[in-house]
């Protein structure tokens, strides 16, 4: 008996190795399993209570999109894609130098950061309009408002990154005698790193939003403009398959922006 | 009339000096007229109840504060002239590494700093990597911060310390928040790197038994307002080993600190 004890509590480096890997797998197996039962499902009941094409497709209907319209849907992917990257690009480019300025002087941030903190009250589906007048129906407007999306959430956890340095560590570098600009780049910008990528995550996905936004209210291209077109004319598989791309270019530069987080921030 | 005498000298031969200093917070005095001389090359260990200002004493000594009234000098200079030059550097209690650079890049901070300013760095004779050495980390060049135990990140910290070959050392509680067998050891490691580099050290700790062990003179502070309480020379042999402190001589130093620590 306790033998059999003894070989019960005992888990061998191998089996917890496997033991290991099968908790992974079933970490992957779980919520796939799940996704497709939910298809599965889907399918039946459009199929069973026959459900008209254009209030649900099912799913075979929106692959089959996928297969016969996959040009049209690339011609509207791309548009999107760059607004939403550049949209990214400048927005929190424009939010780190702007929290890199508020750091370094308490006057420019209490200058600004009431405006900042205004612009981020207003809805961005009631500032889209006014942009889409000022910069015409080409692609800046949507670089704009994805931007202007990114901007805020960035610029406040900067602020915090760049703030977060211990009191200990800013006198170390007092006791070395190190300059303003040594402690920026020595060790406010690193300090700041973390933060920065938690903005950055949220801004992968809400820039996406941004641009798609843009479009709805004055594009011709773009995966927004074919979210409109497909839905005024009743082209529901098209729609759904528009919709399926747009969250896919939000988990792409999610992931990318994860991938980066990992290989920059080890410690 | 003592002081007058060292200003006259220029104290250059001694290694941190006091002139009645004090240090105040707004209406709160923190140190009230400390007047102190410490040698080259003593190990001096500061006590005294909890706030009474030991950390307060080591950020006048090392620039972080102004002194009130009174003069602070460090080899004949001004501190900061001293840290100028560096010729002190200081030991937190929490190790405060950059948990984003490895053991060795840690150390090597201090050389870096100033350097493209075109300050001239004093480097010491050992290199970062011979003093990660010196310290007991010899393969954990490359460890990151939280990769290392705690006791290692201090040591990370002490390396660093003397990386530039400072003529002080300055140490706030460095060992506290250890546990008591790496406190021993690094206690020893301590007391043979001082032998090895002939620094002065200024350590404060709150451990009775730790300021007997390590310090030739324990410099006891009282509180409200911090001053000199007293400073007892501690007559033991070097080089000192554990088994020192089950000797009646060393829990009589323990004994008589007590006593003065209660009537703090
Ligand atoms: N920056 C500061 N501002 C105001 N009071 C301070 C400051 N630093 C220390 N003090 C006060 O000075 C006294 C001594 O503090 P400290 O030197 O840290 O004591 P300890 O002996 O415990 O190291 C304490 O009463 C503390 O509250
Ligand atoms: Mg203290």
């Amino acid at each position: 008996m306790s033998v059999s004890e003894a070989a019960v509590g005992e888990t061998s480096p191998q089996n917890r190795l496997s033991e290991q890997s099968r908790s992974r797998l079933m970490n992957i197996a779980i919520p796939l399993g799940t996704a497709v039962a939910l298809l599965l499902t889907w399918q039946l009941g459009v199929r069973l209570f026959n459900v008209p094409k254009y209030i649900a497709p099912a799913p075979t209907d929106i692959l089959a999109v996928f297969r016969d319209e996959f040009p049209l849907l690339m011609r509207n992917f791309w548009p999107t894609f760059i607004e939403s990257l550049a949209g990214f690009f400048i927005g929190n480019m424009a939010a780190i130098l702007i929290a890199i300025a508020f750091v370094h002087s308490r006057l420019v941030e209490r200058a600004f950061f009431p405006i900042a903190v205004f612009i981020n009250t207003i809805p961005i589906l009631a500032i889209a309009p006014i942009l889409v007048l000022i910069f015409g129906p080409g692609m800046t407007a949507k670089v704009v408002i994805a931007a202007l999306i990114c901007f805020f959430p960035t610029l406040v956890n900067m602020v915090r990154g760049l703030q977060s340095v211990s009191p200990q560590a800013l006198e170390l570098a007092r006791i070395l005698s190190a300059s303003k600009s040594e402690v920026f780049w020595k060790i406010r910008l690193p300090s700041s790193l973390p933060f920065l990528f938690s903005a950055l995550k949220i801004a992968a996905t809400t820039c996406v939003i941004g641009a798609i936004v843009g479009e709805w209210i004055g594009a011709n291209v773009g995966l927004g403009a074919l979210i409109i077109e497909s839905t005024f004319n009743f082209r529901s598989p098209l729609l759904y398959a528009t919709v399926f791309v747009s969250s896919g270019l939000s988990v792409f530069l999610f992931v990318s922006v994860t991938i980066a987080e990992k290989l920059i921030i080890r410690w | 009339m003592d002081g007058s005498h060292t200003q006259k000298l220029g104290s250059r031969s001694i290694a941190a000096s006091l002139n009645g200093a004090c240090v105040k917070f707004g209406d709160f005095t923190a140190l009230a007229d400390i007047s102190l001389d410490i040698e080259p090359g003593d190990f001096w260990t500061i006590l005294g109840p909890s706030g009474c200002g030991k950390s307060t004493m080591l950020r006048l000594v090392s620039d972080l504060v102004p002194p009130a009234s009174g003069t602070v000098e460090i080899f004949g200079k001004t501190t900061e002239a001293a840290r100028l030059a560096r010729e002190f550097a200081f030991v937190f209690q929490d190790a405060t590494l950059l948990p984003w650079r490895s053991a060795l890049k840690n150390v090597e901070l201090p050389l870096e700093i100033g350097r493209k300013r075109g300050i001239t760095i004093p480097v010491g004779d050992r290199t970062p990597r011979e003093l990660l050495e010196l310290v007991g980390l010899k393969g954990r060049e490359d460890a990151l911060p939280h990769e290392l135990s705690g006791g290692m990140r201090q040591r990370v910290a002490i390396a660093r310390a003397l990386v530039c070959q400072p003529k002080l050392l300055l140490m706030d509680e460095p060992f506290g928040a250890l546990d008591e067998m790496t406190r021993d050891h690094l206690n020893l490691q301590l007391l043979d790197i001082w032998k090895e580099t002939g620094t002065t050290i200024l350590f404060v700790t709150h451990s009775i038994s730790e300021s007997v062990f390590l310090g030739q003179k324990v410099l006891m502070l009282e509180s409200n307002p911090g001053r000199v309480k007293e400073v007892v020379d501690i007559d033991l042999p070097l080089p000192r080993k554990i088994a020192l402190r089950d000797t009646p001589q060393f829990n009589t130093y323990c004994a008589r600190l007590r006593e003065l620590l209660e009537e703090c």
